[in-house]
């Protein structure tokens, strides 16, 4: 019954590992450089990001060493992308760490993977994962590429509407259906036949690309018996992960709130000694905790098997976006004025609280999933007692 | 120790009890008596008062052991006893003998034990309080009155904060006694409820007299004993995790399902958002489990009165709203006194709607938890008090 508690406790290691994210976010990601990289091309430090790879080795931290990790476990993962989430770290993590990686973990060994694999962990090379998702879930029907060909020569043709850090990638990882159904493809983002337009979004810090594909070459990933399994596996993961990474923007929202209702007078008193400020930190608090509570609980799952993968990723889901997006939101009502301002970074965390609560299912989508699997097939064997009136 | 080796002793005492005194079939009092000689009541107490020395987040692994194989929650049996008395009097009691002499009864149960703190001029402003102690020889005189005690008219002791000095500012005057409830000058009656029901009492005392030795904590220092009580609150870390979908949820989803004909898509995504806010919470209790076995309980233990007390309530509203006009059939108001021990939450669901209306000012109003939540935990200013500095007998009352 010990190991039951193992779930929440954290190892010294993982403490460490925590500290030191936090220390390398604070020195290359303060907000004056996010600000900066936000508007470069591409929109973060490649430089940078090899050093995640390379001098922290965080990108890969579940990957197994005979695969170019470290071997640790998703939780180890989890706990630098909170830090990554806390300070907008600027890079591709979406597109590379929550699903790219994932996915070629998941994915038959091979040339195509392994080598890949390795250099995404270490930060060398970026990829996006140009999947259709419906609501967070692998859909073969919204796959919109067609694939033709055979063995490993493959020409890839299509369109993936939004793709998240495809503009800036190497490689794309893409589905396509082909004679035998949806198989999952690697792309070089640079070749012949491959267009990315970068579109405008709301949030600077995660860009988001157009990827037409006109008889672009693809490398065959995953066939069609695993490509389901493949892109399902990663996109579980990524729920998780982009869970823990609101987790991270939303814990660093309610400090600055926190910090501001401390040291903000007003009426000649801290507005933090109002009760009505002060109960609105608590109830951001109490989203704080259970989102961190729900996040970490469906990283644990996927590393242990302890829960329904599918079912703590959408429980993840649906909690942290409506966390992420009330926390934001009610952290620029206590800063008031000056946090509706372009000088101050509130709006930086209210737009990726935004754009995160639309990737990969809406909490509404979520809750509908969590609906299908808890309510439907409830028993209604021992319904309480309901008065009659008599 | 280690911990693994402490809990590991944790766990081969409790399967001894349940060997030796199987719960199924032995009375109550003997099994947590053999609890209590175990050292398992509160692991983290020292041997010989019903602990262990070992860090408390080991009682998790005794709660399991002792709750699977059939025995009861001692907590839901005594709960002020378990709860508030035994840390308080472990720490404050004048003698190890007195110590002792009143936490083996209260282990067992034969001895209930009630707080006696809130009046109807102190609720929230708890150190506000009237009730008065005046010294006289070996004795304190005590005169007032308590409202809102559970169990007193069971109870064979209470804890009692009372204001010995109305001349010093509120906190300052106040003192923590043990008092025998069947002593006379101790008067308690039923208080009936919105429910109709009365679980709890009203206690006066009129010149009622509790020995000196009977003190807990220095006179004048009762605030600062009952806030050490109140900081010890063994539910928040004690007991075994739940399961997913158990508790208050699992009523309104049975009643989902067994209502097919009043599903909408709009009571659907209510009842799952509240299955959802359930579920974090179950899932912060637990790590806040676990941060108690490694360090020190963490800011995710503050929170769950303050959700609980809410879900209930939202979730027998939403109850309430699938039944429709079902939902206002009542069984009747019993007549005041007669069912005092018919615990509301065996009657049906709109009597648990009604009593829910209570738990958001009960044992801290959710206004009181989230003050604390936001001084205490996310270190915010207090509010201003117009009382501040004040003598308690010149501050307006009413």
């Amino acid at each position: 019954m010990v190991e039951e508690l193992a779930e929440f406790a954290f190892t010294d290691e993982q403490g460490q590992l925590r500290s030191a994210v936090r220390r390398f976010c604070a020195e290359n990601f303060d907000e004056q450089t996010v600000r900066r990289l936000q508007e470069s091309d591409p929109p973060f430090d490649p430089k940078v990001w090899a050093r995640l790879g390379t001098e922290l080795g965080v990108l890969g931290l579940s990957v197994s060493e005979a695969d170019g990790g470290v071997g640790g476990n998703l939780v180890d993962q989890a706990i630098a992308v909170e830090e990554f989430g806390a300070t907008l770290a600027c890079g591709p993590s979406f597109g590379t760490v929550f699903l790219a990686i994932p996915a070629l973990v998941a994915a038959p060994a091979g040339a195509v993977r392994d080598g890949l694999l390795a250099e995404l962990v270490e930060g060398r090379r970026t990829a996006a994962f140009a999947v259709t998702d419906r609501a967070g879930a692998f859909d073969a029907s919204a796959v919109q590429v067609t694939a033709s060909g055979g063995g490993q020569e493959w020409t890839l043709s299509g369109t993936v509407d939004q793709v998240v850090d495809a503009a800036a990638a190497d490689e794309l990882l893409v589905a396509a259906t082909g004679p035998d159904g949806v198989s999952l493809f690697v792309v070089d983002a640079t070749a012949a036949g491959v267009r990315r337009t970068p579109l405008s979004t709301i949030d600077l810090t995660r860009p988001v690309a157009r990827v037409s594909l006109s008889d672009a070459p693809g490398r065959l990933l995953a066939g069609p018996d695993e490509a389901d399994r493949v892109i399902g596996h990663a996109l579980t993961v990524g729920s998780a992960l982009l869970a823990v990474e609101q987790v991270g923007g939303a814990q660093h929202m309610l400090d600055l709130a926190v910090q501001y209702a401390k040291e903000r007078l007003q009426f000649g008193r801290p507005i933090g000694s109002f009760q009505a400020v002060k109960h609105r930190l608590a109830d951001m608090l109490v989203d704080v905790e259970h989102a961190r509570s729900v996040a970490y609980h469906a990283v644990w799952a996927l590393s242990d098997g302890s829960d329904d993968p599918a079912l703590a990723a959408s429980i993840a889901a649906a909690t942290c976006s409506a966390a992420f997006s009330r926390v934001a939101a009610d952290a620029i009502q206590t800063l008031g004025g000056i946090g509706f301002t372009w000088e101050h970074q509130a709006h930086l965390y209210f737009k990726r609280a935004t754009v995160d609560a639309a990737l990969l299912g809406s909490a509404e989508q979520h809750r509908s999933r969590i609906a299908d699997l808890v309510l439907d097939t409830a028993s209604d064997e021992k319904p309480p007692r309901v008065a009659d009136g008599t | 120790m280690s911990n693994a080796a402490e809990a590991e002793r944790v766990a081969e005492l409790a399967r001894q009890v349940v060997d030796d005194h199987d719960p199924k079939s032995v009375p109550i009092p003997e099994f947590l008596g053999a609890c209590y000689d175990a050292g398992l009541s509160w692991v983290h107490f020292p041997e010989g008062l019903g602990g262990l020395g070992v860090s408390r987040g080991n009682q998790a692994v005794a709660d399991r052991i002792l709750t699977s194989a059939g025995g009861p929650v001692p907590l839901g049996l005594n709960p002020m006893g378990y709860g508030t008395a035994a840390p308080t009097l472990r720490e404050h009691a004048q003698s190890e003998d007195l110590v002792k002499s009143w936490l083996r009864p209260l282990a067992t149960t034969e001895d209930i034990w009630c707080q006696l703190f809130s009046e109807p001029g102190a609720g929230s402003d708890l150190a506000g309080l009237a009730t008065s102690a005046v010294r006289d020889g070996d004795d304190w005189v005590i005169n007032g009155q308590k409202v809102w005690t559970s169990l007193a008219h069971r109870a064979r002791w209470g804890l009692l904060l009372a204001r010995t000095n109305p001349d010093v500012p509120k906190h300052k005057g106040l003192t923590y006694f043990v008092i025998d409830m069947h002593s006379p000058g101790v008067e308690t009656r039923p208080l009936r409820q919105l429910t109709g029901q009365a679980e709890f009492n009203e206690v006066y005392f009129t010149d009622a007299r509790i020995p000196d030795a009977h003190r807990l904590g220095e006179v004048g220092n009762g605030w600062g004993v009952a806030m050490t009580t109140l900081m010890n609150e063994r539910s928040a870390l004690g007991g075994s995790g739940s399961r997913r979908g158990a508790g208050t949820i699992s009523e309104a989803v049975s009643l989902w399902a067994a209502r097919p004909e009043r599903q909408t898509p709009v009571l659907r995504d209510r009842l799952v958002q509240l299955w959802l806010r359930s579920e974090a919470q179950r899932l912060t209790s637990e790590r806040s489990r676990a941060a108690a076995t490694v360090g020190g309980p963490g800011p995710e233990g503050s929170i769950g009165k303050l959700v609980g007390a809410e879900l209930n309530q939202q979730i027998y509203q939403f109850c309430m709203d699938l039944l429709g006009p079902e939902g206002i059939l009542y069984h009747g108001y019993a007549k005041p006194g007669s069912d005092r021990e018919d615990a509301d939450w065996r009657g049906p669901i709109q009597q648990r709607y009604l009593r829910s209306q209570a738990n958001t000012i009960e044992g801290g109003t959710s206004d009181v938890m989230r003050n604390i939540l936001g001084e205490r935990v996310l270190g915010l200013p207090g509010d201003l008090r117009a009382d501040a500095g004040m003598p308690w007998k010149e501050i307006p009352r009413g």
